[in-house]
C-alpha cells in the first residue's frame, strides 16, 4: 500500500481497519517531504511533535476497537496564515519570523477534534498577496507538475502539498482566488467556501470582507468531507454564518441530469489562452453529455472585477496590516530612538515588496481627497457585480469557467509586473466580491502535460450543488 | 502622472512605512500604472448603486428582519472571559520584542 497516495477516505479505513496505523502513515508523509519536499519547498515548518502525539492517541483508540473519529490518521498540512498554537506561524513574513501562536485557529481544533494529524505549516505569498508563491518571505514554492514553474498563489504550498503527495489534504485560505488559482496550476481540487460557511477565527487577516478558509484535496469527496469538517458558526468568529451544515459528501452522487450549467461569455473572451479555452470547451461537452443543459449567460460588469477587488482589498489590508508595528510580537528594528522610528523601520525592514505596494495603495484610496473616488467607487461596483450574479442565478443552477486564462507560469515570469500578476485572478475575484463558493477541480491537461482547472461557482450557502457537479464531472473523466 | 514622489512621502508616513529612496520611486512608478488601469471604474455610472462593504447582510441571515437584528445570533452576553479565557500575562508577554515582564517596552514616547 503506498500510504502518501491515500485519499481521506481511504487513510481512514487504513487505520480503521488495522491495516495501518496513524502513526506509520505520519511516518511515511514525513519521510516523504524529507525526500521530496527540498527541490519543492511546500513545507516552512513542520509540526511532528504535535503530529505524532496525535497520531499516538489515534491509535490508543483504534487498539482499543473503539468507534474512530472522521479524519482519524489522515495527515493534513496547514497553509502559514492560521494560527496554530506552539507552532511557528509567520504568514510567510520577515516580520513574524519567529511568531509562537498562544492560540489554534478554529477550522485547524476543527480537523484535529476530528482526528486529523497536523504534519505542519505551508508555504505561502506574504500575507496571503499574490498569484505565484514567490512573494514567500522564506523561499518560493515549485510546481510538483513542473519545477520550473509556479504553482500558483498565494496558497501555493498548499496546492504543491497534496500534488506531491506530501498531504492527504491541506487549508488554504482565498482572497481572491488563492485557493481556486493554485488548485488548477498543480491539478487538484480546491473549495473556495460562501462567505461566512467557515469561521476565520485565527486567520490572520489580509482583506476581511473576502478572506475565506477553504481545503485543498484529490478528490471532490474528500473537499466535501473537509468543509463539513469545518463549516458552521463559531461564536469566536462574529461573521460566521449560523446555517445549518449539511453531510455534503452524503449528496455529491445524486444525478446531476437537468441541471442547468450557465456558460458566462466574458469568461471566454480575451486573453484566455486558446488551449485553455479548447480544454474548457471539452468540459462543457463533457457537462452536456452527462444531462446538464448548457445557459448561455452573461457577468456584464466582469472586466471591472479586477480594479475593483485591488481597491477594496488593499484598503482593507492597509488597516488590518496596521497592527504589525513591532511592540506586541514580530520583528522590532534596532537602534530606533523614538517610538515613531521604531514603527516605521520594524515596517519597512520587516515588510516584502508586494505588502509594501498594497498597503501603499491601499493607504492611498482611503485617503482624503481620495477615498470617494477610489474606495466608495470600488465599493459601488461590488454591487453591480454582485447583481450579475444574482440576475444569472435566476436561470441557472451553476456557472462554469476557466479558473485561469493560462496554465502554470514559469518562476519569475511575472514577478517585474504586478498588473500583469493581478490579471492572473481576473476569472477568480468575483466570487470573492459576491461572496458565492467556487470550486477548482482538475478538468484536463495541455498538451505539456500542465494540468488546467475548471471553475464552478454556485449561489449563496450552494456548495452541495457545486459538489455534485464536480464530483460527476471527475467520475466522467 | 497621477501621484507625485511627494505624495508617496505623504502616504508612506500615513501607513507609517519610511521608505528609501529607491523604493520611493518604484512606488510611484507601480501606483500610477495601477491607478491608471482602475481609471476603467470611471466608466461605469454609479450614480444611485449603494455602496458594498460586505455581503453577510445579504445571505444566511434573516432577511425578515432589520439591521442589527438580523445579526442578533452574532450577539453574545458583555461578560468577563465570556468565550474565552484571557492569556495569562507570561503568554501574553511571550513573543514580545521588548518587556519588563509586566509591560511591553517600547523607545521613548515624549521627549523632554
Amino acid at each position: 500500500m503506498n500510504l502518501t497516495a491515500l485519499t481521506i477516505d481511504s487513510a481512514r479505513s487504513a487505520v480503521a481497519g488495522r491495516k495501518t496505523s496513524a502513526t506509520a502513515l505520519a511516518d511515511s508523509f514525513f519521510a516523504k517531504i524529507a525526500s521530496d519536499d527540498p527541490q519543492i519547498g511546500a513545507y516552512l515548518v513542520l509540526a511532528k511533535e504535535r503530529a505524532l502525539a496525535k497520531a499516538a492517541e489515534i491509535d490508543r483508540i483504534a487498539e482499543k476497537g473503539e468507534p474512530l473519529p472522521p479524519l482519524a490518521g489522515v495527515p493534513v498540512g496547514i497553509k502559514d496564515v492560521l494560527v496554530t498554537k506552539g507552532v511557528r506561524t509567520t504568514a510567510g513574513s520577515k516580520i513574524l519570523g519567529n511568531y509562537v501562536p498562544p492560540y489554534d485557529c478554529t477550522a485547524v481544533a476543527r480537523l484535529e477534534a476530528a482526528g486529523a494529524v497536523v504534519l505542519g505549516k505551508l508555504n505561502c505569498d506574504e500575507f496571503a498577496m499574490g498569484s505565484s508563491n514567490e512573494n514567500s518571505a522564506f523561499h518560493p514554492v515549485h510546481n510538483p507538475r513542473d519545477l520550473t514553474r509556479v504553482p500558483g498563489g498565494s496558497s501555493g504550498g498548499s496546492a504543491a502539498a497534496v500534488a506531491a503527495d506530501m498531504a492527504v489534504a491541506t487549508l488554504g485560505t482565498d482572497t481572491g482566488g488563492s485557493i481556486r488559482q493554485p488548485a488548477s496550476f498543480c491539478g487538484v481540487v480546491g473549495l473556495k467556501p460562501t462567505y461566512g460557511r467557515v469561521s476565520r477565527y485565527g486567520l490572520i487577516a489580509f482583506a476581511s470582507s473576502l478572506d475565506h478558509i477553504g481545503p485543498f484535496t484529490k478528490t471532490v469527496k474528500d473537499t466535501a468531507i473537509m468543509l463539513r469538517t469545518i463549516a458552521g458558526r463559531d461564536p469566536m468568529d462574529a461573521t460566521s454564518a449560523d446555517v445549518p451544515v449539511p453531510d455534503y459528501a452524503a449528496e455529491i452522487d445524486r444525478p446531476i441530469t437537468g441541471l442547468k450549467v450557465g456558460i458566462a461569455k466574458e469568461y471566454f473572451g480575451e486573453g484566455l489562452e486558446s488551449e485553455t479555452r479548447s480544454v474548457m470547451e471539452g468540459a462543457i461537452q463533457k457537462l452536456a453529455s452527462l444531462g446538464c443543459e448548457i445557459v448561455n449567460i452573461s457577468l456584464p460588469h466582469t472586466k471591472y472585477a479586477i480594479p475593483a477587488y485591488y481597491l477594496v482589498a488593499t484598503a482593507e489590508a492597509s488597516a488590518n496590516l496596521a497592527r504589525f508595528d513591532g511592540v506586541r510580537y514580530g520583528f522590532r528594528a534596532k537602534d530606533a530612538r523614538s517610538l515613531s522610528e521604531m514603527y516605521r523601520r520594524s515596517r519597512d525592514q520587516g515588510f516584502g515588496r508586494e505588502v509594501k505596494r498594497r498597503i501603499m495603495l491601499g493607504t492611498y484610496a482611503l485617503s482624503a481627497g481620495y477615498y470617494d473616488a477610489y474606495y466608495l467607487k470600488a465599493q459601488r461596483v461590488r454591487t453591480l457585480l454582485t447583481h450579475d450574479f444574482e440576475e444569472a442565478f435566476k436561470k441557472v443552477d451553476v456557472i462554469v469557467g476557466p479558473t485561469s486564462p493560462t496554465p502554470a507560469f514559469k518562476l519569475g515570469e511575472k514577478v517585474d509586473d504586478p498588473l500583469a500578476m493581478y490579471l492572473a485572478d481576473i476569472y477568480t475575484v468575483t466570487a470573492n466580491l459576491a461572496g458565492i463558493p467556487g470550486i477548482s477541480i482538475p478538468a484536463d491537461t495541455n498538451q505539456d502535460r500542465l494540468p488546467i482547472g475548471m471553475q464552478i461557482f454556485g449561489k449563496h450557502f450552494a456548495e452541495g450543488m457545486i459538489l455534485r457537479v464536480a464530483n460527476a464531472y471527475e467520475k466522467a473523466r | 502622472m497621477k501621484v507625485t514622489e511627494k505624495e508617496v512621502s505623504y502616504v508612506a508616513d500615513l501607513a507609517n512605512l519610511e521608505l528609501s529612496a529607491e523604493e520611493r520611486s518604484r512606488m510611484v512608478r507601480d501606483l500610477n500604472s495601477i491607478l491608471g488601469y482602475v481609471e476603467s471604474l470611471n466608466e461605469l455610472d454609479t450614480s444611485g448603486v449603494a455602496p458594498m462593504a460586505q455581503v453577510s447582510d445579504r445571505y444566511g441571515v434573516d432577511q425578515s428582519k432589520n439591521g442589527s437584528e438580523r445579526f442578533a445570533y452574532a450577539s453574545r452576553d458583555d461578560v468577563l472571559e465570556g468565550l474565552r479565557k484571557s492569556l495569562p500575562r507570561d503568554t501574553a508577554l511571550a513573543n514580545a520584542p521588548d518587556t519588563d515582564g509586566t509591560f511591553f517596552e517600547v523607545p521613548k514616547v515624549i521627549e523632554r
